[in-house]
């Protein structure tokens, strides 16, 4: 039995249809004006999966890494890969068949909502409530049953992944049931608890014109009635400057601006709060238990859409974990928002602080006061960094949503092709790459250039363009630890590391394994799309390609103000130099600023212990982690533990870091590939070695202990291996 | 060899998801869990790994190799119900051109392999077996060339 009519379903049908296909055959019993529905059962969800290997190709992708030590970005990457799964699979012409049959005859090509109905989900313990995906105003079997699929993959979202695990639920049982309900285009919609979390005697209403999607992922804003929840007598409106609405388009959605007469009147009536107060209480009495309903009026009619207990009654905390799942999925109009707040007031805002703070001579100041300046610095940076944080990491959700709607419409083979069209020239860190490159190309040409160099005398190099771009390429790098020493050492690291450019040809891309197929444009991707959705289309890919620029370039930023805080400290540290000649380049920069203000203040410097890292009695002979960058590469390891290190990289080696910080990118280009513990597909790390054709392998957990410097390491960045030959000891 | 014995081989061959690959290094064996499937007459056992492999390098420096298939399930009656077949025969990559056939084959046994499978750093390997050797009821051996 594939799909069963919502006024079939009898109470054993509970484990065939779900939590919500069940409610929504109570509520048409009793004959709460319920859209005429079809619910595909759980025994068709298992059949595709068995028919379709994807049974076993689901747990394979799910055990690739333990979840314990899965980050979310890895999280994403898995939930990208399971739903493509699902896009390319093929329904078995059994399954086809009858599920065809049942749709075209119920729907006869009326628009409907298609809408996940999981197993187990929405009882009064658990709510899944927008962790799932629904789609409405879909037409035509074909468009149905594409989307039934998706709505079966958001079982395997990370968000929903994630909950799951945090639930203690076992992730290899869970099942989805599918609701096809027909599409209401109401006028005004919205949702009803029957008990307010913040108080029980109260019920609460949210209303806002046009459809409630945009209410549900909180695009759109709600007007607000609380009622007392024994008579429904309306205690208190909360309106809204209501200014978009959510509206039924040729297919699916689209948030357009509200009509402005509209927006001066709210969207229920007293008389349509009593209606839909009456409507939930009805529903209660249906389940014996409060219900959070979402409900849509078309013209005078009032309809129920869904109703699940309301399970708010749950301990905060797991209320607020589940609102961080949520947050994992961000609307097109929500990232654009970001977008234009990051484009036109954080960045503008970040890059005159760095300008301020770099124009600020500190010669003239007292102890005192240099002390103060760098407590406003670090202050600042800090400030900056939670600016990072909470608008900058979750707005790299603009291009995981463009390669989401870039897998739905081309089904590729490779989950993540979507990243060619992200690429581009424009990034910092590359930008910053070819001012040593172009030193390099100096070098090459001048003889006298050349021979300073490799006799380490960088400072006496007459060569303007050279001292140019050296000047330009240390006002870039001085935020490296490295440069904060006051000695030659650095100057002469760079040396080695520009003679290895010279040596190698960074323009050139790096020998790599991959089927030939002519390069991805931007037309492939757009005529995908009907004429009225293009634009939309052309908005995503322009949204997307911003906030893969932007993953890199936030860094670098965030990168600038640092090293304006620590400009601030090394002028403290040469201050005190008459003071501490032996210890001052030791000092912490809390030593530094307590220095700075008392001058009786002698600082303890403990004897810095080695660096210990963990050395495992066992050695790895082969690791998994994440194909993050097409290719194969065998070459010498080499660790980078402090920044010092980068500088010692040469040509061809393996690069083994923790995590790739674009401050570090300078030494990409020398590298034959990359192996990073930090996990992803799309981390800098990953974004930076498809820029230059590098193998990458990310989320090997203790890389950096694992593999030592000298090892020799292949690295397969089709299957996500590291191969290590160890050196001998 | 009998009919018996040769439907018995095809059960089991059928019945298992992986074997144990036995190749040979410069000193020692070395043995591998691999997915295979068998080729209906019993000639070919087909299994797939990456290139940068132990057994794969193994197998490029001295491609003969022998294979175990075996029913136990950890318990005492492995001792009177468990057959244990081990094949011999030599290793090679699948060629260019029965590459589409015998992929299909691997897959419609292995469908969750495919990404692993056609990855540019994985091989498709067949093992032209030359002889089986079935072991049962404890004692039991039983030879056969194919």
């Amino acid at each position: 039995m594939f799909i069963l009519h919502v006024e079939d379903v009898r109470e054993n049908h509970r484990p065939q249809v779900g939590g919500k296909g069940f409610a929504l055959a109570r509520l048409w019993a009793r004959d709460l004006n319920v859209p005429r529905a079809v619910c595909l059962t759980a025994d068709a969800y298992r059949t595709f999966l068995q028919a379709t290997g994807l049974d076993k190709k689901i747990p394979l992708e799910i055990h690739r890494k333990n979840l314990e030590n899965a980050r979310w970005e890895e999280m994403w990457d898995t939930a990208l890969r399971i739903r493509n799964l699902f896009l390319r699979a093929k329904f078995p012409r059994d399954l086809e068949h009858a599920l065809r049959e049942g749709i075209d005859d119920f729907f006869r090509g009326t628009p409907v909502a298609v809408r996940s109905s999981a197993l187990g989900e929405d009882s009064a313990q658990v709510s899944f409530a927008g962790i799932h995906e629904s789609y409405v105003n879909i037409m035509g079997t074909e468009n149905i049953l594409k989307h039934a699929k998706l709505v079966w993959a958001s079982l395997w979202s990370d968000a929903a992944i994630l909950y799951r695990k945090e639930l203690g639920l076992d992730l290899e049982k869970s099942v989805m049931a599918v609701v096809i309900q027909e599409f209401v285009p109401g006028d005004c919609s919205g949702v009803f608890f029957g008990k307010n979390p913040m108080d029980g005697a109260q019920s609460v209403v949210e209303a806002v014109y046009g459809l409630n999607q945009g209410l549900v992922d909180g695009t759109v804003e709600p007007d607000r009635w609380i009622l007392r929840r024994t008579d429904g007598k309306v205690l208190s409106h909360t309106p809204v400057l209501r200014t978009k609405v959510i509206s039924p388009a040729r297919k699916g959605v689209r948030l357009v601006k509200i009509d402005p007469k509209k927006a001066q009147v709210a969207p229920l009536s007293q008389n349509r709060v009593k209606a839909v107060f009456t409507l939930g209480t009805k529903a209660e009495e249906s389940f014996g238990q409060p219900q959070d309903v979402e409900w849509t009026f078309r013209k005078r009619t009032l309809y129920t859409l869904q109703s699940r207990p309301i399970t708010t009654d749950l301990k905060d905390q797991s209320k607020d974990e589940k609102s961080w799942y949520l947050s994992l999925r961000r609307s097109f109009a929500n990232l654009q928002e970001m977008r234009t707040r990051i484009e036109k007031q954080i960045l503008p805002e970040m890059i005159s602080e760095i300008e301020t703070l770099a124009k600020q001579d500190f010669s003239g100041l007292s102890d005192k006061d240099l002390a103060d300046e760098i407590q406003r610095r670090k202050k600042i940076f800090a400030s900056w960094n939670e600016v990072y944080w909470k608008e900058f990491i979750p707005f790299a959700h603009g291009f995981r949503l463009f390669g989401q709607v870039y897998n739905d419409k081309i089904h590729p083979e490779d989950p993540y092709e979507f990243v060619e069209l992200l690429r581009q020239q424009s990034m910092h860190s590359l930008e910053r790459n070819r001012l040593l490159q172009d030193m390099a190309a100096l070098i090459k040409l001048d003889k006298n250039l050349s021979q300073k160099i490799r006799d380490g005398r960088l400072e006496d190099v007459k060569n303007s363009k050279f001292q140019k771009l050296l000047k330009s390429f240390l006002g870039e790098y001085a935020n490296l630890q490295i440069f904060d020493e006051l000695d030659s050492a650095p100057l002469k690291r760079l040396s080695g590391l520009l003679l290895e450019l010279v040596e190698s040809s960074p323009h050139t891309q790096k020998k790599k394994l991959s089927t030939a197929r002519k390069p991805l444009s931007p037309e492939q991707f757009l005529s995908k799309f009907t004429k009225e959705d293009r634009d939309y289309a052309r908005g995503l890919l322009d949204l997307g390609k911003f906030s893969y620029r932007l993953r890199d370039d936030d860094n670098i930023y965030l990168g600038k103000i640092e090293r304006q805080m620590n400009r601030a400290i090394f002028e403290g540290r040469k201050k005190l130099k008459p003071r501490f000649p032996s210890r001052y380049l030791k000092f912490s920069d809390e030593q530094i600023e307590k220095s700075l203000r008392d001058s009786r203040y002698n600082p303890h410097v403990e004897r810095s212990k080695r660096k210990q890292t963990q050395r495992h009695t066992w050695q790895a002979r082969q690791l998994k982690g994440q194909p993050a960058g097409k290719g194969l590469a065998t070459g010498d390891a080499h660790v980078i533990s402090e920044d010092k290190d980068l500088f010692e990289f040469k040509k061809g080696e393996i690069l083994v870091c923790d995590a790739v910080d674009p401050n570090m990118t300078f030494v990409v280009p020398l590298a034959g590939g990359i192996v990073e513990r930090r996990g992803g597909m799309l981390i800098h790390g990953a974004i930076i070695a498809r820029e230059y054709g590098i193998p990458c392998v990310t989320g090997i957990a203790d890389a950096t202990a694992l593999i030592r410097t000298g090892d020799s390491v292949t690295i397969d960045g089709f299957l996500g291996l590291v191969i290590i030959e160890h050196r001998e000891k | 060899m009998s009919k018996e014995l040769k439907t018995l081989v095809q059960r089991i061959l059928e019945s298992q998801s992986l074997g144990v690959l036995a190749t040979l290094d410069k000193k020692n064996p070395y043995e591998n869990l691999v997915a295979f499937v068998s080729s209906k007459d019993l000639k070919n056992i087909i299994f797939s790994t990456a290139v940068y492999t132990r057994k794969y390098s193994n197998l490029k420096a001295f491609p003969n190799v022998s294979f175990l298939v075996d029913t136990r399930s950890n318990s005492e009656k492995d001792f009177h119900e468990c057959v244990a077949i081990t094949a011999f025969g030599q290793a090679k990559e699948v060629g260019k051109k029965e590459w589409d056939k015998i992929l299909r084959l691997y897959l419609k046994k292995h469908p969750y392999l495919e990404e692993f499978v056609k990855s540019p750093s994985c091989r498709l390997l067949q093992i032209q077996v030359s002889k089986y050797i079935v072991v049962s009821e404890f004692q039991k051996v039983l030879e056969f060339s194919v």
